[in-house]
């Protein structure tokens, strides 16, 4: 009886001192930033102890050799890396950290099209004057404008996406077809296909907002205007004639049944990819790579892939477009930035580092240094059977590339326009009308974000 | 003297008791308290304030009361979710309730070494953490890998695609039922085990058949568990989440971002960053449960014994 009290008693002094030591643990984080910038807790192993410490998030496969590359040969910072998940997971890490004021890290890998809604947040330090004139000529126009917001840039380019078309040499031969240059040639090549009781042609998926927008660049379309320094002014051009005449044409495709509408990215679009059940995929320059990592061209599929450039609405006047890419971004919680910044300028720039990343297939890398490198334009790519896909796709697109305005409604803008494709898949809406869906749509959430439309 | 004395001393000493007491009690429900205040009150609370601020890219924060939630209740996104989460309700919680109800009844029934066997295997799909079960379906309705298509080629018919915006409805409908019936099954299956066998025993003297017994004696006695089932079903249901989500990486154009309350919340608060307007479909969301399961208490008040 008279125990009884005491044991709660001192369960509850346990529970209570679990929690205070709790928070005390939070508040100590506090001093060194979180768990992001906490620079005892690297996943590399640091050897020159008496050098300032940079803490980094990054998901690159060969991050690992990536940062002792860089530790060995830098003699004023070394770089503290983790691993917190790719995409959307260290997104949303990298979100809180914002919101919650600290734990974000010193210098973070984010794709280009992200770079906005963080610098809209003051999340993000520009980069202009510490060291960007040093490298700027290591990278196209395009490279730095899909990294700037208005004229300050907010990151360090590593890698992209220039898009090319893959095709199958085994079902392209079948059906005697030869790859189209242009979207109306694609279009009867699928048609004759179609009626050859082939394979569809390509596809058309509600997940791949991305690549629909770089379909709109493609055309000449200006979906955005944004300039930070305009006071929250931002102009949206959404259902332009450009961005109605591809959604349309889409709209066709799917109408007459010669794409397929499967989300990308799924076992099930890659057995699909392997079965042979699309004669294309419209991709950048990181799919070969990331095709043979889920197991494509390795049993009865090897040596059927060749590579093309992507198709054009004019021939005459020939758009480069591109899907994805990521480059390092300096936190604006970095105590040091000039640090961070020599980091994220200095991470995976070294060649050792490059050659590694572009010869096992993990990065298109867009250092204009590699890629007008011999080695680079002659490499016979294995997957496409040693096609010189570089020289012959990639490259060109890439320097042809003019980059595309990314802007703080792009989680948003993205989202919605999964929508709109869903609608015109299903049939519930025409290409023209999405985009005036989309238009609305978009512009409703700008301004109630603040935003004045132009 | 004496006699006020003799009774200032009881008093006294009866009042340090109900102190100690007190001191007892408070000691007992500490632990809970200080886990219930820290881990659920403090939280929500939270919540409730950041509901009450407007975020926005430009112009930053404003207190604005209630506007986000007058906001809300004319936001098409969080409206269609409700309807679509009530109409799913609709045709759920009956179905889930009569596969389980009829499994249950079977099972009471039938007295063999199997019943405890089968009795397992329909528990089993419950034991299946929601995100295994909602990947392995998405595995079963694949075109290339599911057993579904297969199965329709043999007939020479192409298999239907539940994962398409047509047919995502029935698709999570089958999951959610196969993944709760056993659930429901067992709680109907021990409130059948508590009904007096004497009762089956008179109905049968009385000359009633095996199906006059289920349904004038077995089931009216399970009212009580079953509005308990329908409660849980009501709710859990409401607040959809974890299916739908992990069945978008496979559909996300059946499946938007804005599909149930729920995901409009994730969507807003961890995808668009905007906390505050997240909170505030949460709290939405939870007071249309709360008017949904105080309808449905208040229409079954007279029947249902756990409510009073």
């Amino acid at each position: 009886m008279k125990t009884t009290p005491v044991i709660a008693a001192a369960a509850t002094l346990v529970l209570a001192s679990a929690l205070v030591s709790c928070s005390a643990g939070g508040d100590e984080a506090d001093g060194g930033g979180g768990d992001g910038s906490d620079a005892t807790n690297c996943t590399n192993t640091i050897t020159k102890d008496d050098l300032p410490v940079v803490t980094m998030w990054a998901w690159y496969p060969n991050m690992e050799l990536v940062v002792d590359n860089f530790n060995e040969a830098s003699d004023d910072v070394q770089v503290c890396w983790t691993n917190a998940g790719a995409g959307g997971d260290a997104y949303d890490k990298f979100q809180t950290a914002i919101s919650a004021g600290s734990g974000a890290p010193d210098v973070m890998m984010v794709e280009a099209d992200r770079i906005p809604t963080f610098q809209v947040q003051d999340a993000l330090v520009d980069l202009s004057d510490l060291g960007y004139e040093d490298v700027k000529a290591n990278f196209s126009d395009g490279a730095w404008k899909d990294v700037s917001v208005g004229d300050a840039v907010y990151g360090a380019p590593v890698d992209g996406g220039p898009m090319g078309m893959i095709y199958r040499t085994d079902i392209f031969d079948q059906y005697g077809v030869t790859p189209p240059t242009t979207w109306a040639e694609l279009e009867t090549t699928a048609q004759a296909l179609k009626d050859a009781g082939g394979p569809v042609f390509a596809s058309f998926a509600a997940n791949q907002p991305a690549t629909t927008t770089a379909y709109f660049y493609g055309n000449g379309a200006e979906p955005f205007t944004y300039d930070p320094s305009s006071e929250g002014e931002i102009g949206i051009n959404l259902n332009s004639p450009e961005i109605k005449e591809v959604l349309d044409y889409w709209d066709g495709l799917v109408d007459k049944e010669l794409v397929g509408t499967e989300d990308q990215f799924t076992p099930e679009y890659i057995a699909g990819v392997i079965g042979g059940d699309y004669a294309t995929y419209l991709s950048a320059a990181w799919a070969p790579g990331y095709l043979q990592g889920a197991g494509v061209g390795e049993g009865a599929d090897a040596g059927v892939w060749a590579a093309a450039p992507m198709p054009q609405w004019d021939t005459a006047d020939s758009v480069a477009i591109n899907w994805g890419g990521s480059a390092f971004v300096v936190s604006s919680q970095a105590q040091d930035p000039e640090l961070a910044a020599k980091a994220a300028f200095g991470v995976y720039a070294d060649p050792a580092s490059l050659d590694d990343g572009w010869q096992n297939q993990i990065i298109f890398p867009l250092n204009v240094g590699v890629l007008d490198s011999p080695e680079f334009q002659d490499y016979e790519v294995p997957f496409f059977s040693g096609q010189q896909a570089n020289k012959e796709v990639y490259v060109p697109a890439a320097n042809a590339y003019t980059g595309m305005t990314y802007t703080p409604l792009g989680q948003y803008y993205y989202s919605a326009l999964t929508n709109q494709i869903a609608a015109i898949i299903d049939g519930s809406a025409t290409g023209s009308e999405a985009a005036d869906a989309l238009q609305a749509d978009v512009v409703a959430y700008a301004e109630e974000q603040g935003f004045t439309v132009k | 003297m004496t006699a006020t004395l003799a009774s200032a001393v009881p008093t006294k000493r009866r009042r340090s008791v109900t102190a100690r007491q007190n001191l007892t009690g408070w000691l007992f429900v500490g632990p809970f308290g200080i886990v219930f205040l820290a881990l659920l009150v403090l939280p929500i609370g939270f919540a409730l304030y950041l509901s009450m601020f407007q975020k926005s890219m430009i112009g930053g924060t404003k207190f604005v009361l209630f506007g986000n939630y007058l906001k809300a209740f004319s936001d098409p996104s969080f409206l269609d979710g409700v309807w679509f989460v009530i109409r799913f309700s609709l045709v759920l919680i009956p179905l889930q309730m009569a596969v389980s109800l009829a499994i249950a009844l079977i099972l009471d029934i039938v007295i063999t070494r199997y019943a405890r066997f089968s009795r397992l295997m329909i528990f089993l799909p419950y034991a299946i953490p929601t995100v295994i079960g909602a990947l392995m379906w998405g595995f079963l309705y694949s075109d290339n890998f599911g057993p579904l298509a297969e199965i329709f080629e043999a007939f020479g018919q192409s298999a239907p695609d539940f994962l398409s915006s047509s047919l995502i409805f029935y698709g999570l409908l089958n999951i959610v039922t196969w993944q709760w019936a056993g659930y429901y099954m067992i709680i109907i299956y021990a409130a059948l085990q508590g009904i007096d066998p004497t009762l089956y025993e008179a109905a049968r003297i009385d000359g009633a058949s095996q199906w006059q017994i289920v349904l004038r004696i077995k089931i009216p006695l399970l009212t009580p568990a079953l509005l308990l089932i329908l409660v849980f079903a009501l709710i859990g249901t409401l607040q959809f989440f974890n299916e739908p989500q992990i069945l978008q990486q496979l559909a996300a154009g059946a499946i938007p971002n804005d599909f149930t309350p729920n995901m409009y919340a994730y969507q807003q608060a961890f995808s668009l960053a905007n906390y505050n307007y997240g909170a505030t479909i949460s709290f939405a969301l939870a007071a249309v449960v709360f008017v949904c399961v105080y309808i449905f208490l208040f229409a079954t008040r007279k029947r249902g014994s756990f409510t009073s």
